[in-house]
């Protein structure tokens, strides 16, 4: 689905990330951690190519992100459900039109997926905060609204910065459990952490295979945990 | 125009109400881009009117004083007549002149009686007698006249108008190319303006933008919410200015045919569906013009 080839990935001067090779698996669950700066979420732009590489390759379903125009990205991201640190909404619309927002955007008809919307929206648990605007949503909610906005097209792969960044430990089990259960529908999972509690209590429920990045490196670190 | 146009057309006017919920409504560049849009459809109607009226007048000039012309007499009173029948004898044998008259002494005395008054003993006067000369459309050779004439009428000046016409028909023509110079300066400006308008409220929404990329919009999605938006302001705005232009050439007292000077600034005829173009010229400028400043922003962004 994503894969990395020998990526490396430089900001001006100093190089981020060297010599990264990763395949993505269909119905595989990654943890992505490793300290703060150390390149999470630059690894993740990399995934919905948000960034381009500097050196290397990254081939979303089979296609070069170099040889991809705008409109092959725009595309590919709507099988890519993004989950954001800081999750951005069109604070102007009300939260059930912000978590159709890829329905409206590709042209599908809302009110065909309107009984879909419900229920997704009952299933993270906002169904009573349809009408409200983002602004006026918790931390938890705003995740769980942004969850919501990243897998309403059934996308296969689901990308998740810190998303129990700034919720307590009750929500974030919540929505753990919500991407535990989306890969048992057989969704890719990646999500970016440095809560290995959250990992730890994974790994009772999914067979999760944890990354770290470690010196501009991604080693596999699932035996010390 | 072809039935697709058309139709591509009405979408656009119509258009996606979903797309065009996506960008959050802004009051001040809108209220901002709406009246640049009527100021300067308002300047536009009055550099047309310009334009046409100089064109008219220039054309008027050309046609209508290039078919006549004056000849003066001056000679000592006793010899005048002589001289007026001499000229007048010429003329009539000159190819390309249709007729000759001399002015008679009530005539003269109207011409001078705006500069000394009607109680002027013109009589009194040594006053030169005028002929007036009136030419055929192909005209006749003013060089050979003049030869003739001054062997055989010493007292006789031919003035054929060229002389003062000329640097008048010059100046309509140069008023007529800055009105259209003007109208072409007044779309680059609201070129500009919708571009710097819209160029600001791109980047007061790149959070929206960032957000609908993110989502697995198109440029072109992103791109038709702002284009849309702008392009009808514009064709709002200049709707209203051309309407207010065209009230305020209407509302100017007409000009007397006798002061000839102004002709009139204003549309004759069909003219007067001329000023109708502006608001669709305008909203097409608008459209390229955010089109453009659209594609720009989105290239640089994820």
């Amino acid at each position: 689905m994503i894969e990395l080839d020998n990526v490396a990935m430089s900001y001006g001067g100093g190089e981020l990330l060297s010599e990264i090779s990763l395949q993505l698996a269909p119905g595989s669950f990654h943890f992505l951690t490793g300290p703060s700066g150390a390149g999470k979420t630059t690894f993740l732009k990399l995934c919905y190519a948000a960034l381009m590489p500097t050196a290397g390759q990254v081939r979303l379903f089979g296609t070069d992100v170099r040889t991809m125009d705008r409109d092959d990205i725009a595309l590919a991201r709507r099988r890519i459900g993004v989950v954001h640190q800081d999750v951005q909404f069109l604070d102007h619309l009300p939260v059930a039109d912000n978590v159709a927002l890829p329905l409206t955007v590709s042209g599908r008809d809302t009110l065909d997926e309107s009984v879909n919307l419900r229920e997704l929206l009952s299933w993270v648990g906002l169904k009573a905060r349809a009408d409200a605007l983002p602004p006026e949503l918790s931390g938890g909610e705003r995740q769980r609204a942004a969850l919501a906005r990243a897998v309403i097209m059934s996308p296969d792969v689901i990308l998740a910065d810190e998303p129990t960044g700034n919720i307590d430990w009750e929500m974030s089990q919540r929505l753990l459990q919500l991407l535990v259960e989306l890969n048992r529908m057989g969704k890719t999972i990646m999500i970016a952490t440095h809560d290995l509690n959250l990992i730890r209590a994974a790994k009772g429920q999914v067979q999760a295979r944890v990354l770290r990045i470690a010196g501009r490196r991604l080693q596999l670190a699932g035996a010390d945990l | 125009m072809t039935r697709p146009d058309l139709t591509q057309i009405a979408e656009f006017i119509v258009g996606d109400v979903q797309a065009d919920r996506m960008v959050p409504p802004t009051g001040i560049t809108a209220r901002l881009t709406l009246l640049s849009a009527a100021a300067m459809a308002f300047l536009a109607v009055f550099a047309l009117a310009l334009s046409v009226a100089t064109g008219r007048m220039a054309d008027r000039w050309g046609d209508e004083l290039a078919r006549s012309s004056t000849l003066r007499i001056s000679a000592p009173a006793d010899q005048i007549d002589a001289q007026t029948q001499a000229a007048l004898r010429v003329l009539e044998q000159t190819p390309g002149v249709a007729s000759a008259r001399a002015l008679s002494d009530e005539e003269q005395r109207a011409l001078l009686e705006p500069w000394f008054g009607p109680d002027l003993p013109v009589e009194t006067l040594p006053i030169p007698q005028l002929i007036e000369v009136t030419e055929t459309p192909d005209g006749y050779d003013a060089q050979g006249l003049r030869l003739r004439l001054s062997a055989e009428v010493p007292g006789a000046v031919l003035d054929d108008h060229t002389r003062w016409r000329r640097p008048l028909v010059d100046a309509a023509s140069r008023l007529r190319l800055l009105g259209w110079v003007s109208i072409l300066l007044i779309f680059g400006t609201m070129a500009a303006m919708i571009t710097l308008a819209a160029n600001a409220a791109l980047a007061a929404n790149a959070q929206v933008i960032a957000v609908l990329r993110l989502v697995g919009a198109r440029d072109s999605y992103i791109a038709k919410a702002f284009v849309r938006r702008y392009t009808l302001r514009t064709l709002g705005g200049a709707a209203v200015g051309v309407a207010v232009g065209i009230a305020a050439i209407l509302l100017l007292p007409s000009a007397q045919t006798a002061g000839g000077f102004l002709t009139g600034l204003g549309f004759g005829g069909a003219g007067w569906l001329l000023p109708l173009v502006i608001p669709p010229l305008a909203a097409l400028v608008a459209f390229v013009a955010t089109h453009m400043a659209a594609a720009r922003t989105l290239r640089d962004l994820p």
